[in-house]
Protein backbone atom coordinates (compact mmCIF):
# COMPACT_ATOMS: atom_id res chain seq x y z
CA UNK A 1 0.00 0.00 0.00
CA UNK A 2 1.42 3.57 -0.60
CA UNK A 3 1.19 5.74 2.46
CA UNK A 4 -0.28 9.07 0.92
CA UNK A 5 -3.40 9.82 2.07
CA UNK A 6 -6.26 9.81 0.09
CA UNK A 7 -6.86 13.05 -1.69
CA UNK A 8 -10.15 14.03 -2.22
CA UNK A 9 -13.90 13.08 -1.40
CA UNK A 10 -16.85 13.90 -3.49
CA UNK A 11 -20.28 14.13 -2.85
CA UNK A 12 -22.84 13.26 -5.64
CA UNK A 13 -26.29 13.29 -5.36
CA UNK A 14 -28.40 9.83 -6.72
CA UNK A 15 -31.98 10.22 -5.80
CA UNK A 16 -32.23 10.91 -2.16
CA UNK A 17 -29.05 9.40 -1.71
CA UNK A 18 -25.13 10.85 -1.43
CA UNK A 19 -22.51 9.23 -3.11
CA UNK A 20 -18.98 9.36 -1.36
CA UNK A 21 -16.18 9.29 -4.80
CA UNK A 22 -12.91 9.41 -3.81
CA UNK A 23 -9.84 10.37 -5.57
CA UNK A 24 -7.43 8.13 -4.22
CA UNK A 25 -4.64 9.56 -6.20
CA UNK A 26 -3.90 12.32 -8.84
CA UNK A 27 -2.68 11.03 -12.55
CA UNK A 28 1.03 9.77 -12.44
CA UNK A 29 2.17 12.76 -14.73
CA UNK A 30 0.24 15.71 -15.19
CA UNK A 31 1.97 16.70 -18.51
CA UNK A 32 0.68 13.59 -19.89
CA UNK A 33 -3.08 13.12 -18.16
CA UNK A 34 -4.28 9.81 -18.95
CA UNK A 35 -8.17 8.94 -18.36
CA UNK A 36 -9.32 7.86 -14.96
CA UNK A 37 -9.63 4.29 -13.41
CA UNK A 38 -12.87 3.97 -10.97
CA UNK A 39 -12.51 1.14 -8.58
CA UNK A 40 -15.68 -0.53 -7.51
CA UNK A 41 -15.77 -2.66 -4.46
CA UNK A 42 -17.36 -5.80 -3.58
CA UNK A 43 -20.13 -6.79 -1.53
CA UNK A 44 -20.06 -5.51 2.40
CA UNK A 45 -16.62 -3.62 1.67
CA UNK A 46 -15.63 0.02 0.85
CA UNK A 47 -13.01 1.93 -1.03
CA UNK A 48 -9.78 1.88 0.75
CA UNK A 49 -8.18 5.00 1.71
CA UNK A 50 -4.58 4.65 -0.31
CA UNK A 51 -4.47 3.13 -3.99
CA UNK A 52 -4.49 -0.63 -3.85
CA UNK A 53 -1.46 -2.87 -4.88
CA UNK A 54 -2.99 -4.41 -7.59
CA UNK A 55 -3.50 -1.51 -9.37
CA UNK A 56 -0.74 1.03 -8.46
CA UNK A 57 0.57 0.79 -11.99
CA UNK A 58 -2.29 2.90 -13.51
CA UNK A 59 -1.13 5.87 -15.45
CA UNK A 60 -3.77 8.05 -14.50
CA UNK A 61 -5.67 9.35 -11.94
CA UNK A 62 -7.63 6.90 -9.20
CA UNK A 63 -11.28 7.30 -8.15
CA UNK A 64 -13.11 4.34 -6.30
CA UNK A 65 -17.21 4.48 -5.30
CA UNK A 66 -18.85 3.86 -2.32
CA UNK A 67 -21.91 2.31 -3.35
CA UNK A 68 -25.29 3.12 -1.79
CA UNK A 69 -25.29 1.57 1.93
CA UNK A 70 -21.51 1.35 2.05
CA UNK A 71 -18.73 3.14 3.40
CA UNK A 72 -19.39 7.21 3.35
CA UNK A 73 -21.74 6.78 1.18
CA UNK A 74 -26.03 7.19 2.58
CA UNK A 75 -27.41 4.37 4.53
CA UNK A 76 -30.98 4.24 3.09
CA UNK A 77 -34.06 3.43 5.37
CA UNK A 78 -35.65 -0.23 4.67
CA UNK A 79 -33.41 -1.82 1.83
CA UNK A 80 -34.62 -2.41 -1.63
CA UNK A 81 -31.20 -2.71 -3.06
CA UNK A 82 -30.61 -4.29 -6.90
CA UNK A 83 -27.55 -4.36 -8.46
CA UNK A 84 -29.44 -1.96 -11.20
CA UNK A 85 -29.66 0.95 -8.82
CA UNK A 86 -25.77 0.52 -7.74
CA UNK A 87 -25.80 0.53 -11.69
CA UNK A 88 -27.12 3.83 -11.75
CA UNK A 89 -24.84 4.72 -8.56
CA UNK A 90 -21.72 4.18 -11.11
CA UNK A 91 -23.94 6.27 -13.71
CA UNK A 92 -23.78 9.00 -11.63
CA UNK A 93 -20.20 8.52 -10.65
CA UNK A 94 -19.02 8.58 -14.36
CA UNK A 95 -20.92 11.51 -15.31
CA UNK A 96 -18.98 13.12 -13.05
CA UNK A 97 -15.83 12.12 -14.05
CA UNK A 98 -16.05 11.58 -17.92
CA UNK A 99 -14.90 8.39 -19.42
CA UNK A 100 -12.82 5.91 -16.88
CA UNK A 101 -12.00 2.43 -16.72
CA UNK A 102 -13.58 0.07 -14.53
CA UNK A 103 -12.19 -2.22 -11.92
CA UNK A 104 -14.80 -4.27 -10.38
CA UNK A 105 -14.47 -6.43 -7.54
CA UNK A 106 -16.79 -8.92 -6.34
CA UNK A 107 -20.47 -7.25 -6.43
CA UNK A 108 -18.71 -4.78 -7.94
CA UNK A 109 -17.71 -7.15 -10.88
CA UNK A 110 -21.09 -7.27 -11.96
CA UNK A 111 -22.23 -4.09 -11.63
CA UNK A 112 -19.14 -3.01 -13.82
CA UNK A 113 -20.21 -5.47 -16.56
CA UNK A 114 -23.67 -3.67 -16.14
CA UNK A 115 -22.22 0.01 -16.80
CA UNK A 116 -20.27 -1.41 -19.04
CA UNK A 117 -23.23 -2.81 -21.61
CA UNK A 118 -25.62 0.41 -20.15
CA UNK A 119 -22.87 3.22 -21.28
CA UNK A 120 -20.15 2.00 -23.34
CA UNK A 121 -19.29 5.53 -24.32
CA UNK A 122 -18.10 5.97 -20.63
CA UNK A 123 -16.71 2.95 -19.94
CA UNK A 124 -13.01 2.12 -21.56
CA UNK A 125 -12.38 -1.27 -20.48
CA UNK A 126 -13.95 -2.74 -17.68
CA UNK A 127 -11.79 -5.57 -15.16
CA UNK A 128 -13.76 -8.63 -13.69
CA UNK A 129 -12.23 -9.31 -10.40
CA UNK A 130 -12.52 -11.68 -7.16
CA UNK A 131 -14.12 -10.41 -4.37
CA UNK A 132 -17.01 -10.71 -2.23
CA UNK A 133 -20.85 -10.92 -3.88
CA UNK A 134 -19.19 -11.87 -6.88
CA UNK A 135 -21.65 -15.25 -7.22
CA UNK A 136 -25.20 -12.78 -6.46
CA UNK A 137 -28.08 -15.08 -5.58
CA UNK A 138 -27.58 -17.65 -9.11
CA UNK A 139 -28.83 -17.42 -11.92
CA UNK A 140 -32.39 -17.68 -11.14
CA UNK A 141 -34.83 -16.90 -8.22
CA UNK A 142 -34.44 -19.53 -4.99
CA UNK A 143 -37.32 -20.48 -1.88
CA UNK A 144 -37.80 -16.68 -0.77
CA UNK A 145 -37.22 -15.42 2.96
CA UNK A 146 -38.63 -12.43 4.69
CA UNK A 147 -35.45 -11.14 5.98
CA UNK A 148 -35.75 -9.04 8.57
CA UNK A 149 -32.78 -6.47 10.00
CA UNK A 150 -32.45 -5.40 14.23
CA UNK A 151 -33.09 -2.07 13.99
CA UNK A 152 -31.36 -1.85 17.31
CA UNK A 153 -28.59 -1.73 15.86
CA UNK A 154 -27.19 1.98 14.26
CA UNK A 155 -28.05 2.72 10.11
CA UNK A 156 -24.13 2.05 9.50
CA UNK A 157 -22.24 1.05 6.39
CA UNK A 158 -22.27 -1.64 5.63
CA UNK A 159 -26.33 -1.45 5.35
CA UNK A 160 -27.31 -5.03 6.69
CA UNK A 161 -30.22 -5.14 3.86
CA UNK A 162 -27.65 -4.60 1.15
CA UNK A 163 -25.57 -7.68 2.84
CA UNK A 164 -28.90 -9.61 2.80
CA UNK A 165 -30.47 -8.53 -0.74
CA UNK A 166 -27.34 -7.79 -2.57
CA UNK A 167 -25.96 -12.01 -1.72
CA UNK A 168 -29.63 -12.83 -3.54
CA UNK A 169 -29.60 -10.63 -6.51
CA UNK A 170 -30.85 -12.76 -9.17
CA UNK A 171 -27.88 -13.05 -12.53
CA UNK A 172 -29.35 -15.14 -15.54
CA UNK A 173 -27.22 -15.70 -17.83
CA UNK A 174 -28.33 -14.30 -20.98
CA UNK A 175 -29.14 -11.00 -18.90
CA UNK A 176 -25.38 -10.92 -18.43
CA UNK A 177 -24.28 -11.89 -21.54
CA UNK A 178 -26.62 -9.07 -23.15
CA UNK A 179 -24.15 -6.72 -21.08
CA UNK A 180 -20.99 -8.27 -22.11
CA UNK A 181 -22.88 -8.09 -26.23
CA UNK A 182 -23.41 -4.31 -25.29
CA UNK A 183 -20.28 -3.23 -24.15
CA UNK A 184 -18.65 -5.15 -27.31
CA UNK A 185 -21.32 -3.54 -29.64
CA UNK A 186 -20.86 0.03 -28.32
CA UNK A 187 -17.13 0.23 -27.23
CA UNK A 188 -14.77 1.82 -29.24
CA UNK A 189 -12.25 -1.26 -27.71
CA UNK A 190 -12.30 -4.55 -29.43
CA UNK A 191 -11.85 -6.19 -25.80
CA UNK A 192 -14.20 -3.88 -23.50
CA UNK A 193 -14.34 -6.78 -21.02
CA UNK A 194 -11.47 -8.64 -19.10
CA UNK A 195 -12.42 -11.29 -16.88
CA UNK A 196 -9.62 -11.61 -14.04
CA UNK A 197 -11.52 -13.41 -11.94
CA UNK A 198 -10.43 -17.48 -10.95
CA UNK A 199 -13.93 -17.54 -9.25
CA UNK A 200 -16.83 -18.54 -11.99
CA UNK A 201 -20.15 -18.38 -11.35
CA UNK A 202 -22.30 -19.24 -13.97
CA UNK A 203 -23.01 -15.71 -15.26
CA UNK A 204 -19.22 -15.05 -15.17
CA UNK A 205 -18.26 -18.34 -16.71
CA UNK A 206 -21.21 -17.59 -19.74
CA UNK A 207 -19.32 -13.56 -20.01
CA UNK A 208 -15.88 -15.00 -20.27
CA UNK A 209 -17.15 -17.14 -23.40
CA UNK A 210 -18.55 -14.23 -25.37
CA UNK A 211 -16.89 -13.04 -28.68
CA UNK A 212 -14.97 -9.73 -27.46
CA UNK A 213 -14.39 -10.73 -23.87
CA UNK A 214 -10.54 -11.72 -22.77
CA UNK A 215 -9.13 -13.49 -19.86
CA UNK A 216 -6.02 -11.76 -18.27
CA UNK A 217 -4.75 -11.11 -15.07
CA UNK A 218 -5.26 -8.02 -13.46
CA UNK A 219 -1.57 -6.41 -13.69
CA UNK A 220 -2.08 -7.33 -17.81
CA UNK A 221 -5.51 -6.26 -17.71
CA UNK A 222 -4.75 -2.98 -16.93
CA UNK A 223 -1.56 -2.72 -19.13
CA UNK A 224 -3.63 -3.47 -21.61
CA UNK A 225 -6.32 -0.55 -20.89
CA UNK A 226 -3.79 2.06 -20.15
CA UNK A 227 -2.24 1.34 -23.26
CA UNK A 228 -5.75 2.08 -24.99
CA UNK B 1 -60.81 23.66 -7.89
CA UNK B 2 -62.18 24.97 -4.92
CA UNK B 3 -65.23 23.58 -6.21
CA UNK B 4 -63.68 20.26 -6.21
CA UNK B 5 -62.21 20.48 -2.66
CA UNK B 6 -65.33 21.91 -1.01
CA UNK B 7 -67.67 18.89 -2.86
CA UNK B 8 -65.09 15.95 -3.32
CA UNK B 9 -66.34 13.50 -5.93
CA UNK B 10 -68.25 10.58 -5.04
CA UNK B 11 -68.95 7.82 -6.86
CA UNK B 12 -71.67 4.72 -6.51
CA UNK B 13 -70.73 1.97 -4.32
CA UNK B 14 -67.13 3.58 -3.31
CA UNK B 15 -66.23 4.33 0.35
CA UNK B 16 -63.44 6.06 1.76
CA UNK B 17 -61.98 4.14 4.91
CA UNK B 18 -63.26 4.15 8.49
CA UNK B 19 -59.74 4.13 9.79
CA UNK B 20 -55.97 5.48 9.00
CA UNK B 21 -52.95 4.66 10.89
CA UNK B 22 -49.70 4.12 10.22
CA UNK B 23 -47.04 0.96 9.80
CA UNK B 24 -43.57 1.58 10.14
CA UNK B 25 -41.32 -0.97 7.96
CA UNK B 26 -37.90 -0.89 8.97
CA UNK B 27 -38.35 2.97 9.27
CA UNK B 28 -40.05 3.12 5.75
CA UNK B 29 -43.48 4.63 7.15
CA UNK B 30 -46.86 3.16 5.22
CA UNK B 31 -50.37 4.59 5.73
CA UNK B 32 -52.88 2.05 6.07
CA UNK B 33 -56.33 2.11 5.65
CA UNK B 34 -59.39 -0.06 7.23
CA UNK B 35 -62.41 -0.42 7.11
CA UNK B 36 -65.18 -1.93 8.86
CA UNK B 37 -65.83 -3.48 12.28
CA UNK B 38 -62.13 -3.82 14.07
CA UNK B 39 -63.37 -7.25 15.35
CA UNK B 40 -64.45 -8.78 12.09
CA UNK B 41 -62.43 -11.30 10.16
CA UNK B 42 -59.67 -8.97 8.32
CA UNK B 43 -58.35 -9.86 4.72
CA UNK B 44 -55.64 -7.76 3.08
CA UNK B 45 -56.13 -6.26 -0.18
CA UNK B 46 -52.44 -5.38 -2.13
CA UNK B 47 -52.88 -2.39 -4.92
CA UNK B 48 -51.12 -2.56 -7.93
CA UNK B 49 -47.63 -0.75 -9.30
CA UNK B 50 -48.64 2.85 -9.37
CA UNK B 51 -51.88 2.52 -8.31
CA UNK B 52 -52.71 3.35 -4.47
CA UNK B 53 -54.90 2.02 -1.62
CA UNK B 54 -58.00 3.77 -2.42
CA UNK B 55 -58.60 1.85 -5.46
CA UNK B 56 -59.99 -0.61 -3.50
CA UNK B 57 -62.45 1.90 -2.34
CA UNK B 58 -65.00 -0.18 -4.49
CA UNK B 59 -64.53 -3.57 -3.28
CA UNK B 60 -63.50 -2.81 0.45
CA UNK B 61 -67.36 -1.21 0.80
CA UNK B 62 -68.96 -4.35 -0.76
CA UNK B 63 -67.11 -6.63 1.20
CA UNK B 64 -67.68 -4.25 4.40
CA UNK B 65 -70.79 -4.99 3.74
CA UNK B 66 -70.34 -8.82 3.68
CA UNK B 67 -69.14 -8.86 6.90
CA UNK B 68 -65.35 -8.35 6.77
CA UNK B 69 -62.73 -5.94 8.32
CA UNK B 70 -60.96 -4.71 5.04
CA UNK B 71 -56.94 -3.57 5.71
CA UNK B 72 -55.06 -2.16 2.95
CA UNK B 73 -51.93 -0.16 2.73
CA UNK B 74 -50.20 2.42 0.31
CA UNK B 75 -47.21 0.40 -1.24
CA UNK B 76 -43.47 2.38 -0.11
CA UNK B 77 -43.67 5.22 -2.97
CA UNK B 78 -47.38 5.45 -3.71
CA UNK B 79 -50.19 7.34 -2.10
CA UNK B 80 -49.57 8.57 1.30
CA UNK B 81 -46.94 6.68 2.18
CA UNK B 82 -43.43 7.40 2.86
CA UNK B 83 -40.98 8.05 -0.94
CA UNK B 84 -38.04 5.82 -0.10
CA UNK B 85 -34.75 5.74 -0.55
CA UNK B 86 -34.89 2.37 -2.58
CA UNK B 87 -37.43 0.63 -4.07
CA UNK B 88 -37.49 -3.38 -5.18
CA UNK B 89 -39.96 -6.15 -5.25
CA UNK B 90 -38.33 -7.68 -1.99
CA UNK B 91 -38.85 -4.56 -0.57
CA UNK B 92 -42.55 -4.17 -1.34
CA UNK B 93 -42.94 -8.07 -0.20
CA UNK B 94 -41.15 -7.36 3.20
CA UNK B 95 -43.59 -4.37 3.40
CA UNK B 96 -46.89 -6.62 2.88
CA UNK B 97 -45.06 -8.65 6.01
CA UNK B 98 -45.16 -5.67 8.39
CA UNK B 99 -48.30 -4.31 7.25
CA UNK B 100 -49.78 -8.08 7.95
CA UNK B 101 -48.14 -8.41 10.64
CA UNK B 102 -50.11 -5.05 12.10
CA UNK B 103 -53.40 -6.96 11.46
CA UNK B 104 -52.61 -10.49 13.24
CA UNK B 105 -50.20 -13.41 13.47
CA UNK B 106 -52.53 -15.65 12.12
CA UNK B 107 -53.11 -16.53 8.43
CA UNK B 108 -55.25 -14.15 6.23
CA UNK B 109 -57.43 -14.10 3.09
CA UNK B 110 -55.37 -11.74 0.60
CA UNK B 111 -55.85 -10.01 -1.93
CA UNK B 112 -53.65 -8.52 -5.04
CA UNK B 113 -54.35 -7.13 -8.05
CA UNK B 114 -51.96 -7.15 -10.56
CA UNK B 115 -48.16 -6.41 -9.62
CA UNK B 116 -49.96 -6.84 -6.05
CA UNK B 117 -50.90 -10.31 -6.92
CA UNK B 118 -47.48 -11.45 -7.98
CA UNK B 119 -46.92 -9.95 -4.53
CA UNK B 120 -49.30 -11.84 -2.53
CA UNK B 121 -47.92 -15.29 -4.23
CA UNK B 122 -44.82 -14.77 -3.58
CA UNK B 123 -45.74 -13.74 0.35
CA UNK B 124 -48.01 -16.99 0.54
CA UNK B 125 -44.62 -18.71 -0.39
CA UNK B 126 -42.16 -17.34 2.09
CA UNK B 127 -44.90 -17.33 4.72
CA UNK B 128 -47.95 -19.53 3.74
CA UNK B 129 -48.30 -20.20 7.67
CA UNK B 130 -49.45 -16.24 7.51
CA UNK B 131 -52.11 -17.37 4.01
CA UNK B 132 -55.60 -18.57 4.27
CA UNK B 133 -56.92 -17.42 0.98
CA UNK B 134 -55.13 -16.28 -1.89
CA UNK B 135 -57.19 -13.80 -4.79
CA UNK B 136 -54.86 -12.99 -7.95
CA UNK B 137 -56.82 -10.12 -9.68
CA UNK B 138 -54.81 -10.27 -13.36
CA UNK B 139 -51.32 -10.38 -11.61
CA UNK B 140 -50.69 -13.42 -13.91
CA UNK B 141 -47.72 -12.65 -16.02
CA UNK B 142 -47.35 -14.39 -19.21
CA UNK B 143 -44.52 -13.32 -21.76
CA UNK B 144 -47.04 -11.93 -24.42
CA UNK B 145 -45.55 -8.31 -23.55
CA UNK B 146 -42.36 -9.22 -25.25
CA UNK B 147 -43.63 -11.04 -28.05
CA UNK B 148 -40.54 -12.84 -30.11
CA UNK B 149 -38.23 -10.71 -32.06
CA UNK B 150 -34.89 -11.06 -33.03
CA UNK B 151 -31.89 -11.03 -30.26
CA UNK B 152 -30.15 -7.91 -31.71
CA UNK B 153 -33.44 -6.51 -32.11
CA UNK B 154 -34.74 -6.96 -28.49
CA UNK B 155 -31.13 -6.19 -26.88
CA UNK B 156 -31.20 -2.54 -28.49
CA UNK B 157 -34.59 -1.85 -27.02
CA UNK B 158 -33.19 -2.85 -23.32
CA UNK B 159 -30.53 -0.63 -24.04
CA UNK B 160 -32.55 2.12 -25.05
CA UNK B 161 -34.72 1.47 -22.11
CA UNK B 162 -31.44 1.29 -19.74
CA UNK B 163 -29.96 4.42 -20.98
CA UNK B 164 -33.38 6.69 -20.50
CA UNK B 165 -33.77 5.03 -17.18
CA UNK B 166 -30.31 5.93 -16.22
CA UNK B 167 -30.36 9.79 -17.41
CA UNK B 168 -34.18 9.58 -15.22
CA UNK B 169 -32.01 8.12 -12.33
CA UNK B 170 -29.47 11.30 -12.43
CA UNK B 171 -32.23 13.73 -12.41
CA UNK B 172 -34.65 12.44 -10.01
CA UNK B 173 -33.28 14.57 -7.01
CA UNK B 174 -34.87 17.38 -7.48
CA UNK B 175 -37.18 15.60 -10.03
CA UNK B 176 -41.33 16.45 -9.65
CA UNK B 177 -44.31 14.77 -11.66
CA UNK B 178 -46.26 16.66 -14.02
CA UNK B 179 -49.03 19.28 -12.82
CA UNK B 180 -52.01 19.53 -14.31
CA UNK B 181 -55.70 20.26 -13.48
CA UNK B 182 -57.66 18.14 -11.99
CA UNK B 183 -59.44 17.05 -15.49
CA UNK B 184 -56.35 16.59 -16.99
CA UNK B 185 -55.05 14.13 -14.69
CA UNK B 186 -58.55 12.48 -15.16
CA UNK B 187 -57.78 12.56 -18.79
CA UNK B 188 -54.78 10.91 -18.10
CA UNK B 189 -55.86 7.96 -15.89
CA UNK B 190 -58.25 7.17 -18.66
CA UNK B 191 -56.07 6.37 -21.01
CA UNK B 192 -54.60 3.25 -18.17
CA UNK B 193 -58.43 2.42 -18.36
CA UNK B 194 -60.55 3.35 -21.31
CA UNK B 195 -63.75 1.88 -20.28
CA UNK B 196 -64.10 3.39 -16.93
CA UNK B 197 -66.85 6.14 -15.98
CA UNK B 198 -65.47 9.68 -15.94
CA UNK B 199 -66.79 9.63 -12.44
CA UNK B 200 -64.95 6.88 -11.04
CA UNK B 201 -61.86 8.71 -12.70
CA UNK B 202 -62.76 12.02 -10.84
CA UNK B 203 -63.31 9.96 -7.65
CA UNK B 204 -60.03 8.22 -8.36
CA UNK B 205 -57.73 11.59 -8.89
CA UNK B 206 -59.70 13.05 -5.51
CA UNK B 207 -58.32 10.23 -3.31
CA UNK B 208 -54.67 9.57 -5.49
CA UNK B 209 -53.67 13.34 -6.14
CA UNK B 210 -52.96 16.56 -4.33
CA UNK B 211 -53.41 20.00 -4.98
CA UNK B 212 -49.96 22.04 -5.06
CA UNK B 213 -49.77 25.78 -5.82
CA UNK B 214 -49.55 24.85 -9.21
CA UNK B 215 -52.13 22.38 -9.95
CA UNK B 216 -52.75 18.50 -9.03
CA UNK B 217 -50.47 15.97 -9.55
CA UNK B 218 -50.24 12.10 -8.49
CA UNK B 219 -48.52 11.98 -5.06
CA UNK B 220 -46.38 8.73 -6.33
CA UNK B 221 -43.45 9.06 -6.21
CA UNK B 222 -41.52 11.15 -9.05
CA UNK B 223 -38.48 9.25 -8.85
CA UNK B 224 -40.40 5.99 -9.65
CA UNK B 225 -40.69 5.47 -13.42
CA UNK B 226 -42.93 3.04 -15.68
CA UNK B 227 -40.52 0.14 -17.78
CA UNK B 228 -37.85 0.09 -14.73
CA UNK B 229 -36.05 -3.21 -16.14
CA UNK B 230 -33.95 -5.87 -14.57
CA UNK B 231 -33.72 -9.39 -15.04
CA UNK B 232 -37.15 -10.87 -13.89
CA UNK B 233 -39.12 -13.11 -16.22
CA UNK B 234 -42.86 -13.41 -15.65
CA UNK B 235 -42.70 -17.43 -15.34
CA UNK B 236 -40.64 -16.51 -12.01
CA UNK B 237 -44.09 -15.09 -10.05
CA UNK B 238 -45.75 -17.98 -11.92
CA UNK B 239 -43.94 -21.07 -11.01
CA UNK B 240 -44.64 -19.59 -7.73
CA UNK B 241 -48.70 -20.69 -8.44
CA UNK B 242 -48.45 -24.55 -8.79
CA UNK B 243 -47.21 -24.69 -5.28
CA UNK B 244 -49.68 -22.70 -3.03
CA UNK B 245 -51.75 -24.60 -0.80
CA UNK B 246 -54.89 -22.52 -0.01
CA UNK B 247 -58.11 -21.83 -1.65
CA UNK B 248 -56.90 -19.53 -4.86
CA UNK B 249 -58.66 -17.53 -7.16
CA UNK B 250 -57.91 -15.97 -10.20
CA UNK B 251 -59.42 -13.59 -11.91
CA UNK B 252 -58.36 -12.51 -15.81
CA UNK B 253 -59.45 -9.53 -17.79
CA UNK B 254 -59.56 -10.31 -21.36
CA UNK B 255 -59.35 -6.84 -22.61
CA UNK B 256 -55.27 -6.07 -23.82
CA UNK B 257 -54.17 -2.76 -22.54
CA UNK B 258 -51.47 -0.72 -21.62
CA UNK B 259 -50.86 -1.59 -17.86
CA UNK B 260 -51.63 -5.61 -18.36
CA UNK B 261 -49.98 -8.40 -19.00
CA UNK B 262 -52.20 -9.13 -22.34
CA UNK B 263 -52.17 -13.32 -20.73
CA UNK B 264 -55.02 -15.75 -21.84
CA UNK B 265 -56.25 -18.07 -20.28
CA UNK B 266 -54.38 -20.90 -21.92
CA UNK B 267 -51.08 -18.83 -20.17
CA UNK B 268 -51.77 -19.14 -16.70
CA UNK B 269 -54.30 -22.37 -16.53
CA UNK B 270 -51.33 -25.03 -16.28
CA UNK B 271 -49.72 -23.14 -13.55
CA UNK B 272 -52.79 -23.04 -11.44
CA UNK B 273 -52.90 -24.96 -8.44
CA UNK B 274 -55.26 -28.00 -7.73
CA UNK B 275 -58.57 -27.13 -6.93
CA UNK B 276 -58.18 -23.51 -8.23
CA UNK B 277 -60.83 -20.81 -9.39
CA UNK B 278 -60.73 -19.29 -12.49
CA UNK B 279 -62.07 -16.44 -14.05
CA UNK B 280 -61.70 -14.81 -17.46
CA UNK B 281 -64.19 -11.51 -17.75
CA UNK B 282 -64.86 -10.84 -21.05
CA UNK B 283 -64.69 -7.24 -21.76
CA UNK B 284 -62.92 -6.26 -18.96
CA UNK B 285 -59.39 -4.92 -19.06
CA UNK B 286 -56.51 -4.85 -16.79
CA UNK B 287 -58.10 -3.33 -13.29
CA UNK B 288 -61.16 -5.85 -12.90
CA UNK B 289 -61.85 -4.33 -9.63
CA UNK B 290 -62.37 -0.48 -11.01
CA UNK B 291 -64.28 -2.14 -14.34
CA UNK B 292 -66.48 -4.66 -13.03
CA UNK B 293 -66.75 -3.93 -8.95
CA UNK B 294 -69.85 -5.98 -8.36
CA UNK B 295 -68.87 -8.71 -10.45
CA UNK B 296 -65.45 -9.11 -9.14
CA UNK B 297 -66.87 -8.36 -5.50
CA UNK B 298 -69.19 -11.11 -6.11
CA UNK B 299 -66.52 -13.72 -7.06
CA UNK B 300 -64.50 -12.68 -4.17
CA UNK B 301 -66.77 -13.28 -1.76
CA UNK B 302 -68.70 -16.29 -2.89
CA UNK B 303 -64.97 -17.73 -3.28
CA UNK B 304 -64.61 -17.17 0.23
CA UNK B 305 -67.64 -17.72 1.49
CA UNK B 306 -67.31 -21.23 -0.59
CA UNK B 307 -63.58 -21.91 1.28
CA UNK B 308 -63.84 -21.63 4.95
CA UNK B 309 -60.33 -20.96 6.67
CA UNK B 310 -59.11 -24.22 8.22
CA UNK B 311 -58.49 -21.66 10.64
CA UNK B 312 -61.30 -20.60 11.89
CA UNK B 313 -61.67 -16.59 10.37
CA UNK B 314 -64.75 -17.65 8.67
Amino acid sequence: MHEAPMHQTIELAHNRMRLALHQLREPASATAPHRPLLLLHGLGEHIPGTVPDEVTGWPGAVWGLDFTGHGASTVPRGGGYTCELLMADVDVALHHLGEATLYGRGLGAYVGLLVAGARPDLVRGVVLADGPGLSGGGTRPGSFAIGDVDLQRPATAPDPFALFELARDVRPVDYAQSFAREAVRGSALDVPVIVAAFARPDWLRAVAEEYGVETLPVARALELYAER
Amino acid sequence: MTEVLSSPPTFPGARRPDRRRDVSAHGVRLAVYEWGPPDAAPVLLTHGGFDFAATWDGLAARMVDAGWRVVAWDQRGHGNSDHADLYSWEADVRDLAAVADSISDRALPLVGHSKGGGMVMHFAEAAPHRVSHVVNLDGLPSGRKTPDIAEHERTRQTLNDLSGWLDHRRRTHDAQRRAGTFEELAQRRARMNPRLPMAWLRYLVSVGAREDDDGWRWKIDPSLRFGGFGPFRPEWSMERAPGIGVPFLGVLGLELEEMGWGSRPEDVLPYLPLGAEFHALEGVGHFVHLEAPDHVAGLVLDFLARNPSPHGWR
